[in-house]
Protein backbone atom coordinates (compact mmCIF):
# COMPACT_ATOMS: atom_id res chain seq x y z
CA UNK A 1 0.00 0.00 0.00
CA UNK A 2 1.27 3.34 -0.89
CA UNK A 3 1.57 5.76 1.74
CA UNK A 4 -0.33 8.89 1.96
CA UNK A 5 2.37 11.23 1.12
CA UNK A 6 3.71 8.99 -1.79
CA UNK A 7 -0.11 9.25 -3.29
CA UNK A 8 -0.05 13.20 -2.81
CA UNK A 9 3.01 13.44 -4.40
CA UNK A 10 1.72 11.11 -7.71
CA UNK A 11 -0.93 13.30 -7.26
CA UNK A 12 1.47 16.57 -7.82
CA UNK A 13 2.72 14.85 -10.87
CA UNK A 14 -0.11 14.02 -12.33
CA UNK A 15 -1.15 17.72 -12.06
CA UNK A 16 2.13 19.35 -13.58
CA UNK A 17 1.69 16.67 -16.10
CA UNK A 18 -1.71 17.86 -17.21
CA UNK A 19 -0.48 21.59 -17.27
CA UNK A 20 2.09 20.37 -19.73
CA UNK A 21 -0.23 18.78 -21.66
CA UNK A 22 -1.78 21.65 -21.76
CA UNK A 23 0.36 23.92 -22.68
CA UNK A 24 2.16 21.69 -25.25
CA UNK A 25 -1.10 21.97 -27.05
CA UNK A 26 -1.49 25.48 -26.91
CA UNK A 27 2.16 25.93 -28.25
CA UNK A 28 1.30 23.46 -31.25
CA UNK A 29 -1.81 25.06 -31.80
CA UNK A 30 -0.83 28.94 -31.41
CA UNK A 31 1.62 27.59 -34.54
CA UNK A 32 -1.18 26.66 -36.06
CA UNK A 33 -2.94 29.28 -36.27
CA UNK A 34 0.14 31.74 -38.00
CA UNK A 35 0.35 28.55 -40.12
CA UNK A 36 -3.00 28.92 -41.13
CA UNK A 37 -3.82 32.62 -40.50
CA UNK A 38 -6.45 31.49 -38.05
CA UNK A 39 -8.01 34.04 -36.31
CA UNK A 40 -10.28 32.21 -33.92
CA UNK A 41 -7.88 29.68 -33.26
CA UNK A 42 -5.78 32.58 -32.23
CA UNK A 43 -8.48 33.69 -30.17
CA UNK A 44 -9.67 30.45 -28.50
CA UNK A 45 -5.82 30.36 -27.46
CA UNK A 46 -5.48 33.29 -26.04
CA UNK A 47 -9.21 32.93 -23.92
CA UNK A 48 -7.06 29.59 -22.87
CA UNK A 49 -4.62 31.04 -20.90
CA UNK A 50 -6.39 31.17 -17.86
CA UNK A 51 -6.74 27.74 -17.67
CA UNK A 52 -3.33 27.74 -17.60
CA UNK A 53 -2.89 30.01 -15.05
CA UNK A 54 -5.04 28.66 -12.63
CA UNK A 55 -3.75 25.47 -13.41
CA UNK A 56 -0.25 26.78 -11.74
CA UNK A 57 -2.10 28.14 -8.61
CA UNK A 58 -3.21 24.82 -7.76
CA UNK A 59 0.06 23.41 -8.38
CA UNK A 60 1.53 26.17 -6.45
CA UNK A 61 -1.12 25.74 -3.32
CA UNK A 62 -0.79 21.86 -3.33
CA UNK A 63 3.29 22.50 -3.06
CA UNK A 64 3.31 24.57 -0.05
CA UNK A 65 0.80 22.46 1.83
CA UNK A 66 3.99 19.38 0.87
CA UNK A 67 6.33 21.74 2.02
CA UNK A 68 4.89 22.58 5.21
CA UNK A 69 2.87 19.93 5.73
CA UNK A 70 5.35 16.44 4.89
CA UNK A 71 8.78 17.77 5.34
CA UNK A 72 9.37 16.41 2.21
CA UNK A 73 13.51 15.00 1.71
CA UNK A 74 15.87 13.53 -0.72
CA UNK A 75 14.63 12.45 -4.30
CA UNK A 76 10.95 14.08 -2.58
CA UNK A 77 12.02 17.35 -1.65
CA UNK A 78 14.12 17.36 -5.10
CA UNK A 79 10.97 16.66 -6.49
CA UNK A 80 9.15 19.18 -4.99
CA UNK A 81 11.31 21.74 -5.76
CA UNK A 82 11.63 20.88 -9.04
CA UNK A 83 8.18 20.47 -10.08
CA UNK A 84 7.85 24.47 -8.69
CA UNK A 85 10.19 25.50 -11.40
CA UNK A 86 8.46 23.19 -14.11
CA UNK A 87 5.46 24.81 -13.16
CA UNK A 88 6.65 28.50 -13.05
CA UNK A 89 8.45 27.48 -16.75
CA UNK A 90 5.18 26.19 -17.75
CA UNK A 91 3.16 28.95 -17.25
CA UNK A 92 5.76 31.37 -19.08
CA UNK A 93 5.35 28.83 -22.37
CA UNK A 94 1.44 29.17 -21.82
CA UNK A 95 2.43 32.98 -22.20
CA UNK A 96 4.50 32.50 -25.11
CA UNK A 97 1.74 30.95 -27.12
CA UNK A 98 -0.46 34.16 -26.41
CA UNK A 99 1.53 36.20 -27.65
CA UNK A 100 2.46 33.63 -30.62
CA UNK A 101 -1.76 33.65 -31.42
CA UNK A 102 -1.56 37.93 -30.68
CA UNK A 103 1.03 37.43 -33.36
CA UNK A 104 -0.97 34.96 -35.49
CA UNK A 105 -3.81 37.76 -35.38
CA UNK A 106 -1.64 40.77 -36.27
CA UNK A 107 -0.78 38.55 -39.41
CA UNK A 108 -3.99 38.41 -40.31
CA UNK A 109 -4.81 42.17 -39.79
CA UNK A 110 -1.93 43.06 -42.19
CA UNK A 111 -3.35 40.50 -44.64
CA UNK A 112 0.26 39.63 -45.80
CA UNK A 113 1.44 36.33 -46.83
CA UNK A 114 4.73 36.47 -46.19
CA UNK A 115 7.05 33.26 -46.27
CA UNK A 116 7.57 32.27 -42.37
CA UNK A 117 11.02 31.47 -43.53
CA UNK A 118 12.33 29.30 -40.74
CA UNK A 119 9.50 29.50 -38.52
CA UNK A 120 7.98 26.04 -39.23
CA UNK A 121 11.24 24.35 -38.65
CA UNK A 122 11.80 25.98 -35.36
CA UNK A 123 8.31 25.75 -34.33
CA UNK A 124 8.83 21.94 -34.59
CA UNK A 125 12.31 21.64 -32.95
CA UNK A 126 10.78 23.96 -30.13
CA UNK A 127 7.74 21.36 -29.94
CA UNK A 128 10.14 18.09 -29.96
CA UNK A 129 12.66 20.06 -26.95
CA UNK A 130 9.56 20.44 -25.03
CA UNK A 131 7.61 17.24 -25.93
CA UNK A 132 11.32 15.26 -24.93
CA UNK A 133 11.79 17.48 -21.53
CA UNK A 134 8.23 16.53 -20.52
CA UNK A 135 8.71 13.21 -21.34
CA UNK A 136 11.98 13.30 -19.42
CA UNK A 137 9.72 14.44 -16.64
CA UNK A 138 6.97 11.66 -17.15
CA UNK A 139 9.40 8.84 -16.85
CA UNK A 140 12.39 10.69 -14.87
CA UNK A 141 14.60 10.06 -17.76
CA UNK A 142 17.85 12.38 -17.96
CA UNK A 143 18.59 11.03 -21.11
CA UNK A 144 15.71 12.63 -22.94
CA UNK A 145 16.69 15.76 -21.15
CA UNK A 146 20.07 15.58 -22.14
CA UNK A 147 19.22 15.67 -25.67
CA UNK A 148 17.00 18.63 -25.01
CA UNK A 149 19.89 20.25 -23.56
CA UNK A 150 21.70 19.66 -26.99
CA UNK A 151 19.41 20.83 -29.32
CA UNK A 152 19.42 24.45 -27.75
CA UNK A 153 22.26 25.62 -29.60
CA UNK A 154 20.57 24.98 -32.60
CA UNK A 155 17.08 26.85 -32.28
CA UNK A 156 19.61 29.69 -31.11
CA UNK A 157 21.06 29.60 -34.72
CA UNK A 158 18.01 29.68 -36.32
CA UNK A 159 16.24 32.49 -34.10
CA UNK A 160 19.70 34.28 -35.13
CA UNK A 161 18.83 33.65 -38.88
CA UNK A 162 15.35 34.50 -38.92
CA UNK A 163 15.73 38.00 -37.56
CA UNK A 164 19.06 38.53 -40.10
CA UNK A 165 16.81 37.66 -42.60
CA UNK A 166 13.43 39.19 -41.88
CA UNK A 167 15.69 42.66 -41.52
CA UNK A 168 17.18 42.51 -44.85
CA UNK A 169 13.55 41.82 -46.02
CA UNK A 170 12.48 45.06 -44.34
CA UNK A 171 15.21 47.15 -45.55
CA UNK A 172 14.52 45.68 -49.29
CA UNK A 173 10.55 46.54 -48.77
CA UNK A 174 9.36 48.81 -46.36
CA UNK A 175 5.81 47.17 -46.84
CA UNK A 176 7.16 43.99 -45.22
CA UNK A 177 7.84 46.27 -41.99
CA UNK A 178 5.11 45.21 -40.15
CA UNK A 179 4.19 41.47 -40.81
CA UNK A 180 8.70 41.20 -40.42
CA UNK A 181 8.01 42.60 -36.58
CA UNK A 182 5.42 39.72 -36.15
CA UNK A 183 7.46 37.27 -37.39
CA UNK A 184 10.40 38.73 -35.18
CA UNK A 185 8.46 38.15 -32.44
CA UNK A 186 7.30 34.94 -33.33
CA UNK A 187 11.05 33.90 -34.06
CA UNK A 188 12.07 35.27 -30.16
CA UNK A 189 8.71 33.94 -28.79
CA UNK A 190 9.46 30.35 -30.35
CA UNK A 191 13.34 30.73 -28.91
CA UNK A 192 12.12 31.60 -25.40
CA UNK A 193 10.02 28.14 -25.19
CA UNK A 194 12.93 26.48 -26.16
CA UNK A 195 14.54 27.92 -23.55
CA UNK A 196 12.31 27.11 -20.72
CA UNK A 197 12.05 23.31 -22.31
CA UNK A 198 16.06 23.19 -21.23
CA UNK A 199 15.24 24.75 -18.19
CA UNK A 200 12.77 21.36 -17.60
CA UNK A 201 15.00 19.38 -19.09
CA UNK A 202 17.48 20.55 -16.49
CA UNK A 203 15.47 19.79 -13.76
CA UNK A 204 14.64 16.19 -14.52
CA UNK A 205 17.99 16.18 -14.43
CA UNK A 206 18.22 17.78 -11.08
CA UNK A 207 15.38 15.23 -9.88
CA UNK A 208 17.40 12.09 -10.86
CA UNK A 209 20.82 12.97 -10.41
CA UNK A 210 20.76 15.35 -7.55
CA UNK A 211 22.89 17.79 -10.07
CA UNK A 212 22.74 21.12 -10.89
CA UNK A 213 23.19 21.68 -14.58
CA UNK A 214 21.97 25.02 -15.19
CA UNK A 215 24.75 27.88 -16.21
CA UNK A 216 26.95 25.33 -17.83
CA UNK A 217 26.44 25.56 -21.46
CA UNK A 218 29.86 24.76 -22.42
CA UNK A 219 30.08 21.85 -20.24
CA UNK A 220 28.11 19.35 -21.99
CA UNK A 221 30.55 16.44 -21.38
CA UNK A 222 30.13 16.31 -17.44
CA UNK A 223 26.33 15.80 -17.71
CA UNK A 224 25.46 12.47 -16.21
CA UNK A 225 24.49 10.05 -18.89
CA UNK B 1 -15.17 39.87 0.30
CA UNK B 2 -15.77 36.27 -0.79
CA UNK B 3 -17.80 33.95 1.01
CA UNK B 4 -14.52 32.06 2.11
CA UNK B 5 -12.35 34.73 3.11
CA UNK B 6 -15.26 35.95 5.31
CA UNK B 7 -15.83 32.49 6.44
CA UNK B 8 -11.84 32.70 7.24
CA UNK B 9 -11.47 35.44 9.26
CA UNK B 10 -14.92 34.67 11.14
CA UNK B 11 -11.86 31.59 12.05
CA UNK B 12 -9.36 33.72 12.68
CA UNK B 13 -10.48 36.64 15.06
CA UNK B 14 -12.40 33.90 17.14
CA UNK B 15 -10.69 31.06 17.96
CA UNK B 16 -13.77 29.20 19.95
CA UNK B 17 -15.78 29.97 16.80
CA UNK B 18 -17.88 27.15 15.64
CA UNK B 19 -15.52 26.43 13.37
CA UNK B 20 -17.24 22.81 12.20
CA UNK B 21 -20.39 23.32 13.15
CA UNK B 22 -21.78 26.19 11.03
CA UNK B 23 -24.40 25.66 8.65
CA UNK B 24 -23.30 24.43 5.53
CA UNK B 25 -20.49 23.04 6.54
CA UNK B 26 -20.41 19.29 6.07
CA UNK B 27 -18.59 18.29 8.62
CA UNK B 28 -20.87 18.18 11.97
CA UNK B 29 -19.20 18.19 15.08
CA UNK B 30 -19.09 15.17 17.17
CA UNK B 31 -17.90 16.21 20.03
CA UNK B 32 -18.64 19.79 21.54
CA UNK B 33 -16.61 21.16 24.34
CA UNK B 34 -17.58 24.79 25.61
CA UNK B 35 -16.17 27.06 28.05
CA UNK B 36 -14.40 23.72 29.89
CA UNK B 37 -12.01 24.63 33.35
CA UNK B 38 -9.66 22.16 33.91
CA UNK B 39 -8.17 21.83 37.72
CA UNK B 40 -5.36 20.11 39.61
CA UNK B 41 -6.77 20.75 43.37
CA UNK B 42 -6.42 24.40 43.03
CA UNK B 43 -3.78 24.89 40.03
CA UNK B 44 -6.01 25.78 36.84
CA UNK B 45 -4.74 23.71 34.15
CA UNK B 46 -7.08 24.57 31.37
CA UNK B 47 -8.67 27.82 30.98
CA UNK B 48 -12.19 28.03 29.35
CA UNK B 49 -11.29 25.95 26.30
CA UNK B 50 -14.23 25.84 23.57
CA UNK B 51 -13.95 23.52 20.65
CA UNK B 52 -15.79 21.66 17.98
CA UNK B 53 -14.39 18.44 17.96
CA UNK B 54 -15.53 17.54 13.47
CA UNK B 55 -16.76 14.24 12.98
CA UNK B 56 -14.31 11.88 10.96
CA UNK B 57 -11.63 14.14 11.14
CA UNK B 58 -8.15 14.20 13.05
CA UNK B 59 -7.57 17.19 15.39
CA UNK B 60 -4.39 17.40 16.65
CA UNK B 61 -3.13 19.44 19.82
CA UNK B 62 -0.09 21.02 19.47
CA UNK B 63 2.00 22.82 22.24
CA UNK B 64 4.75 23.01 24.56
CA UNK B 65 5.26 21.20 27.94
CA UNK B 66 2.51 21.77 30.64
CA UNK B 67 0.24 24.07 28.38
CA UNK B 68 -2.86 21.44 29.12
CA UNK B 69 -2.95 19.63 26.17
CA UNK B 70 -2.96 16.18 27.90
CA UNK B 71 -5.19 17.37 30.64
CA UNK B 72 -7.58 18.58 27.38
CA UNK B 73 -7.34 14.79 26.20
CA UNK B 74 -8.30 13.41 29.11
CA UNK B 75 -10.91 15.57 30.37
CA UNK B 76 -12.76 14.35 26.87
CA UNK B 77 -13.26 10.76 27.91
CA UNK B 78 -13.13 11.93 32.08
CA UNK B 79 -10.27 10.37 32.75
CA UNK B 80 -8.69 13.77 34.22
CA UNK B 81 -11.27 12.86 36.96
CA UNK B 82 -9.66 9.61 37.41
CA UNK B 83 -5.86 11.21 38.93
CA UNK B 84 -8.14 13.54 41.53
CA UNK B 85 -8.65 16.20 38.76
CA UNK B 86 -12.20 18.40 38.55
CA UNK B 87 -13.56 20.04 35.82
CA UNK B 88 -16.02 22.46 35.02
CA UNK B 89 -18.07 23.47 31.66
CA UNK B 90 -19.30 21.11 29.14
CA UNK B 91 -18.36 18.12 26.87
CA UNK B 92 -21.57 17.40 24.31
CA UNK B 93 -21.04 13.97 22.53
CA UNK B 94 -23.56 13.90 19.66
CA UNK B 95 -25.31 16.48 21.56
CA UNK B 96 -25.56 14.98 24.93
CA UNK B 97 -23.35 16.01 28.20
CA UNK B 98 -20.85 13.37 29.05
CA UNK B 99 -21.10 14.04 33.09
CA UNK B 100 -24.26 12.91 32.51
CA UNK B 101 -23.26 9.13 31.75
CA UNK B 102 -21.08 6.64 33.60
CA UNK B 103 -17.12 7.42 32.69
CA UNK B 104 -17.30 3.65 31.59
CA UNK B 105 -19.55 3.93 29.31
CA UNK B 106 -18.07 7.14 28.31
CA UNK B 107 -14.85 5.27 27.57
CA UNK B 108 -16.28 2.88 25.61
CA UNK B 109 -17.88 5.64 23.09
CA UNK B 110 -14.08 7.66 23.45
CA UNK B 111 -11.57 5.52 23.60
CA UNK B 112 -8.28 6.25 24.54
CA UNK B 113 -4.15 5.03 23.28
CA UNK B 114 -1.65 6.20 26.00
CA UNK B 115 1.80 7.03 24.65
CA UNK B 116 3.55 3.60 26.40
CA UNK B 117 2.42 0.62 24.56
CA UNK B 118 1.01 -0.77 27.72
CA UNK B 119 -0.21 -4.16 26.43
CA UNK B 120 -1.78 -6.97 29.41
CA UNK B 121 1.44 -8.62 30.21
CA UNK B 122 -0.11 -12.26 30.89
CA UNK B 123 -2.08 -12.13 28.01
CA UNK B 124 -1.70 -13.35 24.40
CA UNK B 125 -2.45 -11.37 21.62
CA UNK B 126 -5.82 -12.35 20.71
CA UNK B 127 -6.90 -12.06 24.15
CA UNK B 128 -5.49 -8.63 24.48
CA UNK B 129 -8.04 -7.62 21.60
CA UNK B 130 -10.41 -9.42 22.58
CA UNK B 131 -10.06 -8.50 26.46
CA UNK B 132 -12.56 -5.53 26.50
CA UNK B 133 -15.27 -7.42 24.30
CA UNK B 134 -14.87 -10.44 26.98
CA UNK B 135 -15.52 -7.39 29.72
CA UNK B 136 -18.82 -6.36 28.27
CA UNK B 137 -20.24 -10.01 28.61
CA UNK B 138 -19.59 -11.46 25.04
CA UNK B 139 -17.70 -15.19 24.68
CA UNK B 140 -18.79 -16.32 21.60
CA UNK B 141 -15.75 -17.41 20.37
CA UNK B 142 -16.27 -17.23 16.36
CA UNK B 143 -17.94 -14.17 17.00
CA UNK B 144 -14.72 -12.79 18.97
CA UNK B 145 -12.23 -14.04 16.36
CA UNK B 146 -14.29 -11.96 13.39
CA UNK B 147 -14.14 -8.98 15.63
CA UNK B 148 -10.43 -9.35 16.71
CA UNK B 149 -9.40 -9.97 13.20
CA UNK B 150 -11.38 -6.84 11.87
CA UNK B 151 -9.46 -4.49 14.95
CA UNK B 152 -6.38 -6.08 13.91
CA UNK B 153 -6.61 -5.40 10.16
CA UNK B 154 -7.90 -1.81 11.05
CA UNK B 155 -4.67 -1.53 13.27
CA UNK B 156 -2.80 -2.34 10.51
CA UNK B 157 -1.29 -5.27 12.65
CA UNK B 158 -3.39 -8.33 11.14
CA UNK B 159 -0.81 -9.21 8.41
CA UNK B 160 2.28 -9.19 10.84
CA UNK B 161 0.77 -11.66 13.61
CA UNK B 162 -2.14 -13.79 11.96
CA UNK B 163 0.15 -16.79 12.52
CA UNK B 164 0.85 -16.20 16.09
CA UNK B 165 -2.02 -15.07 17.94
CA UNK B 166 -1.67 -17.20 20.77
CA UNK B 167 2.06 -15.00 21.45
CA UNK B 168 1.67 -12.95 24.56
CA UNK B 169 1.17 -9.57 23.43
CA UNK B 170 4.22 -8.06 24.96
CA UNK B 171 6.38 -10.17 22.61
CA UNK B 172 5.79 -7.49 19.77
CA UNK B 173 7.56 -4.68 18.94
CA UNK B 174 7.59 -1.26 20.53
CA UNK B 175 5.44 -0.41 17.13
CA UNK B 176 3.93 -3.41 16.92
CA UNK B 177 2.24 -3.39 20.69
CA UNK B 178 1.55 0.02 20.03
CA UNK B 179 -1.06 -0.98 17.13
CA UNK B 180 -1.82 -3.85 19.27
CA UNK B 181 -3.15 -1.23 22.00
CA UNK B 182 -4.87 0.56 18.83
CA UNK B 183 -6.54 -2.82 18.16
CA UNK B 184 -7.94 -2.98 21.90
CA UNK B 185 -9.43 0.44 21.70
CA UNK B 186 -10.95 -0.22 18.43
CA UNK B 187 -12.58 -3.60 19.55
CA UNK B 188 -15.10 -1.84 22.07
CA UNK B 189 -16.27 -0.17 18.94
CA UNK B 190 -15.66 3.48 19.69
CA UNK B 191 -16.92 7.03 18.18
CA UNK B 192 -14.03 8.77 19.25
CA UNK B 193 -10.64 7.63 19.73
CA UNK B 194 -8.05 9.55 21.77
CA UNK B 195 -4.32 9.35 21.36
CA UNK B 196 -1.57 11.11 23.69
CA UNK B 197 1.48 11.01 21.88
CA UNK B 198 1.07 7.39 20.50
CA UNK B 199 4.11 7.37 18.26
CA UNK B 200 7.01 9.25 21.00
CA UNK B 201 8.32 6.09 22.18
CA UNK B 202 8.80 4.81 18.65
CA UNK B 203 11.43 4.73 15.81
CA UNK B 204 10.58 6.82 12.43
CA UNK B 205 9.59 3.53 11.26
CA UNK B 206 7.30 2.75 13.23
CA UNK B 207 6.20 5.55 13.97
CA UNK B 208 5.30 6.63 10.18
CA UNK B 209 3.12 3.49 10.56
CA UNK B 210 1.37 4.73 13.12
CA UNK B 211 0.47 8.07 11.07
CA UNK B 212 -0.20 5.79 8.31
CA UNK B 213 -2.93 4.09 10.21
CA UNK B 214 -3.90 7.22 11.87
CA UNK B 215 -4.68 8.45 8.31
CA UNK B 216 -7.10 5.33 7.23
CA UNK B 217 -8.75 4.75 10.74
CA UNK B 218 -10.08 8.67 10.30
CA UNK B 219 -12.60 6.62 7.70
CA UNK B 220 -14.37 4.94 10.82
CA UNK B 221 -13.49 7.17 13.41
CA UNK B 222 -12.98 10.86 14.63
CA UNK B 223 -9.71 10.83 15.92
CA UNK B 224 -8.19 13.56 18.33
CA UNK B 225 -4.01 13.05 18.66
CA UNK B 226 -1.65 15.09 21.51
CA UNK B 227 1.48 15.13 20.16
CA UNK B 228 4.68 17.37 20.99
CA UNK B 229 5.98 16.70 17.05
CA UNK B 230 4.74 19.47 15.07
CA UNK B 231 5.57 18.12 11.99
CA UNK B 232 3.91 14.79 13.28
CA UNK B 233 0.40 17.18 13.94
CA UNK B 234 1.38 18.65 10.61
CA UNK B 235 1.35 15.09 8.89
CA UNK B 236 -1.60 13.49 10.43
CA UNK B 237 -4.33 16.17 11.01
CA UNK B 238 -6.93 18.09 9.61
CA UNK B 239 -7.42 20.66 12.31
CA UNK B 240 -4.66 22.25 14.66
CA UNK B 241 -5.46 23.37 18.00
CA UNK B 242 -2.32 25.32 19.35
CA UNK B 243 -2.82 25.43 23.49
CA UNK B 244 -0.35 27.65 25.54
CA UNK B 245 -0.43 28.20 29.82
CA UNK B 246 -3.90 26.35 29.71
CA UNK B 247 -6.00 28.47 27.01
CA UNK B 248 -6.14 27.80 23.41
CA UNK B 249 -4.41 29.54 21.09
CA UNK B 250 -5.72 29.11 18.01
CA UNK B 251 -7.88 26.09 16.19
CA UNK B 252 -7.55 26.44 12.42
CA UNK B 253 -7.03 23.90 9.72
CA UNK B 254 -3.50 22.22 9.73
CA UNK B 255 -2.82 23.77 6.22
CA UNK B 256 -3.73 26.93 7.46
CA UNK B 257 -2.21 26.74 10.76
CA UNK B 258 1.28 25.98 9.00
CA UNK B 259 1.25 28.12 6.54
CA UNK B 260 -0.60 31.27 8.02
CA UNK B 261 -1.16 31.24 11.58
CA UNK B 262 -3.41 33.45 12.48
CA UNK B 263 -2.03 34.10 15.71
CA UNK B 264 1.63 35.48 16.54
CA UNK B 265 2.18 33.15 18.96
CA UNK B 266 1.16 30.17 17.07
CA UNK B 267 3.82 31.53 14.48
CA UNK B 268 6.27 31.82 16.55
CA UNK B 269 5.96 28.72 18.35
CA UNK B 270 6.01 26.30 15.08
CA UNK B 271 8.96 28.69 13.94
CA UNK B 272 10.65 27.94 17.10
CA UNK B 273 10.88 31.33 18.07
CA UNK B 274 9.13 30.67 21.21
CA UNK B 275 10.07 32.31 24.34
Amino acid sequence: MKRHFEQELESLKTSLIKMGSVVEESIALSIKAVLNRDETLAREIIDGDERVNSLEMEIDNAIIDLLALQQPVAIDLRLILAVQKINNDLERIGDHAVNIAESALSLVRTRTEESLLELPKMAELAQSMLRNALDGFVHLDSKLGRAVLEQDDLIDELNRKTVTEVVNLMKEDRKTIEAGLDLIRISRNLERVADLATNIAEEVIFITHARVVKHRAGDKDTLPR
Amino acid sequence: MSNAEESRVRVIGDPSARLFSRPGNRTPAKIVVKDLNAFFGKTQALKNISIDIPSHQVVAIIGPSGCGKSTFLRCLNRMHEVGGGTMSGSILLEGENIFQYDPVLVRRRIGMVFQKANPFPTMSIFDNVAAGLRFNGLSNRKKLAAIVERCLRRAALWDEVKDSLGKSGVSLSGGQQQRLCIARTLAVDPEVVLMDEPASALDPIATAKIEELIFELKQNYTIVIVTHNMQQAARVSDFTAFFYLGELIELNATKALFTTPAKKQTEDYITGRFG
